[in-house]
């Protein structure tokens, strides 16, 4: 396709170039690789796996708030004493919600998001033979899977999973007898967690180390493409953020089962006084969301990283101000450390500290809104390719906008005083983090699927999928919104016992078809990336004509990425359609020798050696101007 | 032709509604029916079956339809032409969207938003409120102007082999401009809301504010009024009984002439001080009407201030709905019985308080004094204090 993308792997090179090579067995290739392309793969299936369950999850749930009073036989069938009579019971719903928020936030958003971009593109974008530490980047992998497996195993325990909610607030979390979820079920649930953090810990440690030591000769920061930029920031948040869920996590196990106080005190149980004194409940929520609001940008920031290289890409056009971009995404790193406290504005905290949460939650809006406005810019006067990537990233920017404007509202203490926890708080977190977070994820994988899988997808099924998905998640969640406006509480098993809101059940019937028909438009995805993976279109090297390292590397995987010599960089990634070229995209390894006639002075502002000759090129042009 | 495709597409339409809602029909039953012994399992398979055809009738339909379009864009191209042009659908697609997502936005907005709550019944409420329609202006104004540039953009500037895209990298200007801009906004409704949530929240306790006891447990909530002195009763969780369920400590003389109450009544007018209490887990003291909220948090009593400025007779007459009821209800996980916890809240006048609050009955029941005879002679505080493994206050 291009000769410009290829050029310097014209040489023939000796094979083997890389002696850290051991002898490939199927035990090391397929199962336990540390190739970080491999190990992408194997994040990659499985959160798509983990996306499918907590999805069925929601379904379940639906059906239960659209037909509270209806009974559902085959529910039995499938979920025995979890749902008698043929309608799911008041504590499996709870299990219902909770579980389905773990695995969507944690094991989904988190580990499927990061886990599999900062792998597949951290060494491929910043030309790494791979990771820091291979072998600790393959235990990430291992221990989430396990982390999945202890989740999913909490279902085959007779007293049912965690059912606290994905915050587990304590004292309900902590006390076995105050629920049946508060059991065996919580106890898997924190063991899950603990192995989880302890994968996300390593493959942190892993990419930031990766990204500050092993970029390829003239990739300096002001160089690395948007995409690492996220997954960097994203790694440091969750190495700072994630250790502190662990102290919490470690507490409630002691109260839980040694005996202490950390967070209980005062407590009369179904009429039996507990010993627990002096503990305070709102500790365990200053520790969550010390952590919980890091995450939800741990969330998002891979998927802005991705959004904007791919909406750069098809639009032909560099990012509007890569250095707001990145800026702002600094921004938002240090500042989403000192606004937890918006979770905790009405549990009886000092008024005076909500007012200072309030301060710095509303300033955090200020760097997303420049993000905003800048992908934008970026669609103005572009030359727009909708691939299913594009649509996605559409998609992406167009839902973080609905959602991150009702944070605005929410951020606002005085009137999160009546929408705290109800559907408002559902709706704005659904829309900003639940749909862009997996819409970024989504434009990540068709646009990155030809390097991953090395075919490519299909685009007309991948357009059938981004519609039904974009249009039946907005049907689903912006009802949600006005429902909270009246005042309707999350995570109620039924509205069937308030009058006031009985209205809402029609709604909630088409909510629930809403849901239904997304969930099945992502049959088209399974289907379309199974299919693909074995008997898609086989890709080329470069099918997106874009700028960016990794589609120099051969499409035929190698341990070590390039055969023969990483590339080095010369230029930043966004050169896309800059005048003066005859393609509409220069790669980051073309010399500026190569493309006199579309360099610019500002090309070189710590170069003077290069300005001088760029003065000099210019001044010849001129001068041949003139002689014609 | 087009016409001819619209009377097609709502037949299919209402065939497709008509099917779903006979699917539902025999997927579900009505609990009457649907007794655990009697469930008749050859309907629950044909239920199932008939859902799993569904599916596969679309899919096969979807699979056609794509078949067609291929052979179509075959043709095209042998014949020299040019193909489906996909890129030029999704820009239109993009338009359409926008067009109907606006519309949609805006029903949604009229006939759901319609359904919120009615005036605020509190007098902190109204400031709240403003705020609330101060924010919701500002972000429907970016909402809408966002959301058309984002499919405007893709829908005028869909590519095509004959341009060139614009080459922008930076504008310090603009880039400057739309920084600043919406620093200045947050900062606006920042400063209103701090004021707002300081007024609402810090409040001090004042004499002649009548103060409420409630109390939430799984899944109840107890109500608490003091007596003829104006003051209730300081409570130990450790002196629960089944008849003191709240703890109340007799010691304290103020406890003797508390009243215990099913529904939270309140005089029109007066200055409520709400003391949240709980028992077991957390739970939340939710009464939308009056924008109040607080969680009850079991070893952290706090408290919430307010005004009710409607009765509910009034408030019948506001909404229209003769009904009507303030509520106050759980709105934190709390345990399988979260979703139906709830206490009427009656704010009546002065003179009607007055008559109802006569009528209630004392928090010293019969079987309290009698239970209290015996055990006064135990000290109160001596349950195990060596379970204290960790003391972190
Ligand atoms: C524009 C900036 C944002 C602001 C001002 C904001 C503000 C808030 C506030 C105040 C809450 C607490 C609401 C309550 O519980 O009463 C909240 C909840 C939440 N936000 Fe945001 N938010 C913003 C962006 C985001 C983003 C980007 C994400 C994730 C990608 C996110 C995810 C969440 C989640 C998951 C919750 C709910 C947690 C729970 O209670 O289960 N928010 N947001
Ligand atoms: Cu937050
Ligand atoms: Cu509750």
């Amino acid at each position: 396709m291009s000769t410009l993308a290829v050029h310097d792997h014209g040489v023939v090179h000796h094979e083997d170039g890389h002696e850290h090579h051991h002898k490939a067995t199927f035990l090391n290739t397929y199962v336990f690789s540390q190739d970080h392309k491999y190990i992408a793969k194997q994040f990659l299936v499985t959160g798509i796996i983990m996306a499918f369950i907590a999805m069925s999850l929601s379904i379940l749930f639906r059906i239960q708030l659209a037909y509270p009073e209806k009974s559902f036989p085959f529910l039995t069938t499938l979920l025995g004493h979890f749902a008698p009579n043929g309608r799911i019971s008041a504590d499996f719903y709870m299990s219902l919600v909770t579980i389905h928020g773990t695995i969507m936030v944690f094991f989904v958003l988190t580990a499927g998001l990061s886990g599999t971009f900062a792998n597949l593109l951290i060494p491929l974008q910043i030309g790494a033979r791979d990771m820091a530490s291979p072998f600790v980047n393959m235990l990430s992998y291992w221990f989430f899977l396990m982390a999945s497996i202890v989740m999913l195993s909490s279902f085959f325990v007779q007293s049912g999973p965690a059912s606290g909610g994905w915050t587990i607030y304590p004292p309900l979390s902590a006390l076995p007898k105050s629920m049946p979820g508060s059991g065996m079920g919580m106890t898997l649930w924190l063991v899950s967690m603990v192995m989880f953090i302890a994968s996300q810990l390593m493959g942190g440690i892993n990419y930031i180390s990766t990204v500050l030591n092993m970029r390829t000769k003239g990739m300096d920061l002001w160089k690395m493409p948007l995409t690492v930029w996220a997954l960097f920031l994203t790694a440091v948040l969750g190495v700072l953020s994630f250790p502190v869920l662990v102290a919490g996590v470690v507490l409630l196990i002691f109260d839980r089962s040694a005996g202490t106080s950390f967070y209980l005190s005062d407590i009369v149980l179904n009429g039996s006084v507990q010993p627990y004194e002096g503990g305070s409940p709102i500790l365990f929520q200053h520790l969550f969301w010390f952590l919980g609001h890091p995450e939800v940008y741990i969330v998002i920031m891979p998927a802005m990283g991705l959004s904007s290289e791919v909406l750069s890409v098809n639009s032909r056009k560099p990012i509007f101000g890569y250095h707001a971009m990145v800026y702002s995404l600094i921004g938002i790193s240090v500042l989403s450390f000192i606004v937890w406290g918006h979770h905790m504005f009405v549990t009886g905290m000092n008024p005076f500290l909500g007012g200072v949460f309030m301060i710095t939650t509303l300033i955090i809006a200020v760097p997303s809104a420049v993000k905003t406005f800048n992908w934008l810019a970026t669609l103005w006067r572009g030359n727009i390719r909708f691939t299913p990537a594009m649509l996605f990233a559409i998609g992406m920017v167009s839902f973080f906008i609905s959602g991150g404007l009702t944070g605005i509202f929410l951020g606002n203490a005085a009137l999160d005083i009546n929408l705290h926890d109800t559907y408002f708080v559902v709706a704005h977190f659904h829309l900003v983090m639940g749909s862009a977070a997996i819409f970024g994820m989504l434009a990540g994988v068709y646009h990155w699927f030809p390097k991953m899988f090395r075919r490519m997808m299909d685009e007309r099924l991948g357009y059938l999928h981004f519609w039904l998905t974009f249009i039946g998640a907005y049907l689903v969640f912006f009802p949600m919104h006005f429902m909270g406006l009246e005042g309707v509480p999350r995570r109620y098993y039924a509205f069937t016992e308030f009058e006031s809101m009985k209205h809402w059940l029609t709604v909630n019937v088409f909510i629930t078809w809403s849901a239904i028909m997304a969930g099945i438009a992502q049959l088209a995805f399974a289907y379309n990336f199974i299919h693909s993976i074995f008997w898609g279109k086989k890709t080329v090297q470069n099918p997106w004509n874009s700028n960016t390292l990794e589609w120099t590397a051969p499409i035929e995987h190698h341990h070590g990425n390039w055969i023969g010599e990483i590339p080095t960089v010369y230029r930043w990634p966004y050169d896309y359609s800059k005048p003066g070229h005859d393609e509409d995209f220069i790669p980051q390894h073309i010399p500026f020798s190569q493309t006199m006639s579309s360099n610019l002075p500002h090309d070189f502002e710590d170069n003077p050696g290069g300005l001088a000759e760029h003065t000099k090129w210019t001044d010849a042009q001129k001068a041949n101007e003139a002689v014609k | 032709m087009g016409f001819k495709h619209l009377i097609n597409s709502k037949k299919t339409l209402s065939l497709f509604a008509a099917f779903v809602l006979f699917g539902t029909n025999l997927m579900a039953q009505t609990p009457a029916q649907g007794d655990a012994a009697t469930v008749d399992k050859g309907a629950m398979w044909t239920g199932i079956a008939y859902y799993v055809l569904l599916f596969l009738v679309a899919s096969v339909c979807v699979a056609i339809v794509g078949k067609i379009l291929r052979v179509y864009d075959l043709t095209q191209k042998m014949q020299g032409k040019k193909g489906i042009n996909w890129n030029g659908v999704m820009g239109i697609c993009c338009a359409i969207f926008i067009v109907a997502g606006m519309y949609g936005s805006y029903w949604s907005l009229t006939v759901q938003g319609a359904m919120k709550l009615p005036e605020p019944a509190s007098a902190h409420g109204g400031s709240i409120d403003d705020m609330f329609t101060t924010t919701t202006i500002l972000t429907l104004i970016v909402f809408v102007i966002t959301q058309i540039c984002l499919f405007g953009f893709a829908f005028v500037y869909r590519g095509s082999d004959k341009r060139k895209a614009h080459f922008l990298p930076h504008n310090n200007t603009i880039e400057k401009v739309w920084t600043i801009i919406p620093a200045i906004v947050l900062t606006i409704l920042v400063v209103f809301g701090f004021f707002t949530w300081q007024r609402v929240m810090t409040s001090t306790e004042v004499k002649g504010d009548i103060n409420i006891d409630v109390t939430g447990h799984q899944f109840a909530w107890e109500i608490r009024y003091p007596g003829t002195d104006g003051k209730l009763g300081s409570t130990n969780f450790r002196l629960y009984t089944a008849a003191n369920k709240l703890g109340v400590d007799f010691k304290d003389r103020n406890s003797f002439d508390d009243l215990s109450a099913d529904t939270l009544v309140l005089p029109v007018n007066k200055s409520i001080r709400i003391n949240i209490h709980a028992q077991d887990v957390i739970h939340s003291v939710y009464m939308p009407h009056f924008r109040v909220q607080l969680n009850a948090v079991p070893g952290l009593p706090t408290f919430f201030k307010f005004v009710p400025t409607i009765t509910t007779a009034k408030m019948k007459m506001i909404t229209g709905n003769a009904n009507f009821e303030y509520l106050l209800y759980c709105n934190k996980i709390c345990g399988s019985g979260h979703w139906n916890m709830q206490k009427v809240v009656r704010v009546v006048s002065q003179a009607e308080y007055q008559d109802w609050i006569a009528k209630q009955k004392p928090y010293l029941s019969d079987q309290l004094r009698k239970e209290l005879h015996f055990a006064d002679s135990k000290p109160a505080n001596q349950v195990s204090a060596s379970n204290r493994l960790a003391v972190n206050n």
